[in-house]
């Protein structure tokens, strides 16, 4: 068990997504950064979708009631044990009454902890991804605890046992393929939005990033249609929305890029004001 | 049913994107929901998701890049499907209490309309509707064929706390709210049943295609379904249709 003494700006318990209820409206959801959370379990050797906590920016205050190993990834948020500073992307053990905090954000924004088994918090629909109206919490609060499987033998058999990878942090590019109604944008609005570089507006959340620069077009909204993690779509007014891993099913915005699944992970480290440049993929 | 003209576009590194022509009718929507049966009826060993909306499906192979052969092997099971006709879906009758208390909107729109409260609510408890999609929340269904005289575009500025089961006009659509949400349609009544429920094993009874017609209750019969669907008491009407 894990007793929450203080959640932090916004954690969640996240998998790889609840699939097959799309059609009832019920997003996919799932880590945001799926590179980082695989990685945090892959060090513990746990099951890729193992459910991890993901943190946002400001880390929570973590009291272990039972010895565990944990492995954090992701966003640098300076963690602690005991106050005192460890680092990320290794296995660390942790004794009954450790208590795990964060610090000051050095990069990326969101930060993966694994633990052992993976947390054992309640699955619904096939997935432990905290979400409104489908998990009991959406997110995690003050007081909760969690559960956590006990341990029964310490021996670990990762596939990894260290990890360094920050470019996935530092670049700009993001990936993307042409969306369904991209070739309805006229030549120089086709060359523009690979030429621009963008950056990301406060509105960015699980849901969607909307980008700062406006994006004058004429295209026509569409008769609700289609979407998925990582669809951008262009509005009437200019604004270009980036949909991300709690994005609503479908939507009447013409869908111009489709961002691959790196290009997601690597968006999702992203925060306000963060520059970004579109990179097309052909195919 | 004839067959349509299709377009097939890859869409991201594992999905297709069928789209038929650009508008919205019944007959279309059966069509793509047949599709979608027959697509995953020839895929069961295939980890894929298909899902639809008004006039487009989408296939989604999951982890697995797609390429043309993946969009030779949909059509030849688009064609296969020419000479099926015969389609099943269910007709729910869902109860809504249109009272003047819970038809937050009511007002606005018999001045907006300059129709009557009484004549609004009969209209729309009289049409059998279509559900063509369901999003925005799980569970929202998006219900066409509302009798014109009350279509009404939706708010400029969506309300913020719509109760969860309030039913509503948006444009030329009708909906349920499944949970308390902030929304943008024009509230009309309120349904006591649950549109979706996690504890059950298919939490949304309703699927795309499936029909719905709204029947009037009063107050004291709302308090009383509310109660019935609480103690997990209440059934749904619902009979089979063959369209």
């Amino acid at each position: 068990m894990i007793e929450v003494i203080k959640s932090g700006l916004y954690s969640t318990i996240q998998d790889l997504g609840r699939f097959g209820f799309e059609n009832y409206g019920v997003p996919i959801s799932g880590s945001m950064d799926q590179f980082s959370s695989i990685i945090s379990n892959k060090l513990l050797g746990n099951k890729d979708q193992d459910a991890v906590m993901e943190i946002t920016m400001t880390g929570p205050v973590l009291k272990f009631l039972e010895k565990t190993k944990i492995s954090i990834t992701g966003a640098d948020i300076s963690p602690s044990i005991n106050n005192n500073p460890v680092k990320l992307n290794i296995v660390h053990n942790i004794n009954k009454g450790d208590l795990l905090s964060f610090g000051k954000l050095k990069y990326g924004i969101r930060s993966y902890l694994s633990v052992l088994g993976g947390f054992l918090t309640k699955e619904v629909m096939g997935s432990k991804s905290m979400y409104p109206n489908i998990t009991k919490s959406f997110r995690i609060a003050n007081g909760d605890f969690l559960k956590i499987k006990t341990l029964n033998k310490i021996n670990i058999d990762p596939e990894i046992t260290q990890i360094n990878y920050l470019e996935h942090f530092k670049t700009n590019k993001i990936k993307v393929f042409k969306g369904p109604e991209f070739d309805e944008l006229s030549e120089t609005q086709k060359n523009n939005i690979f030429k621009n570089n963008f950056t990301i507006s406060n509105n960015n959340n699980r849901m969607a990033f909307q980008l700062n620069e406006p994006f004058v077009n004429q295209l026509k909204p569409i008769i609700t249609s289609l979407v998925m993690q990582g669809t951008v779509q262009l509005t009437p007014s200019g604004k270009l929305i980036i949909l991300m891993r709690d994005n609503q099913t479908c939507g009447g915005y013409p869908r111009v890029l489709q961002l691959n699944e790196s290009a997601i992970n690597k968006l999702s480290q992203k925060y306000m004001n963060n520059e970004i440049k579109f990179e097309l993929i052909e195919n | 049913m004839g067959l349509y003209d299709l377009k097939y576009k890859k869409f991201g590194e594992n999905s297709i994107l069928v789209k038929w022509p650009s508008i919205i009718d019944e007959n279309i929507l059966k069509n793509i929901l047949l599709f979608k049966s027959e697509i995953i009826k020839a895929n069961l060993d295939l980890n894929i998701y298909v899902k639809t909306s008004y006039n487009s499906l989408l296939v989604t192979y999951l982890k697995k890049p797609v390429d043309s052969s993946k969009v030779n092997e949909l059509k030849n099971i688009y064609k296969s499907i020419g000479s099926i006709k015969i389609q099943v879906f269910n007709k729910w009758t869902i109860p809504v209490c249109y009272d003047i208390s819970f038809g937050k909107d009511l007002v606005f729109l018999e001045k907006s309309l300059s129709i009557k409260k009484e004549e609004i609510i009969s209209l729309h408890a009289s049409k059998d509707y279509r559900v063509y999609n369901i999003g925005f929340l799980p569970g929202f269904l998006y219900l066409g064929g509302m009798d014109s005289e009350i279509h009404h575009p939706r708010k400029e500025k969506p309300s913020l706390n719509i109760e969860k089961g309030a039913v509503g006009i948006g444009g030329s659509q009708t909906g349920i709210y499944p949970n308390k949400s902030p929304g943008g349609w024009h509230i009309i009544g309120r349904t006591p049943i649950n549109l979706f429920d996690i504890e059950k094993a298919s939490p949304c009874l309703i699927n795309s295609g499936d029909k719905v017609k709204f029947v009037s209750i009063s107050l004291e019969q709302y308090q009383l379904i509310s109660v019935q669907v609480e103690s997990n008491i209440y059934e749904l009407n619902k009979t089979l249709i063959d369209d």
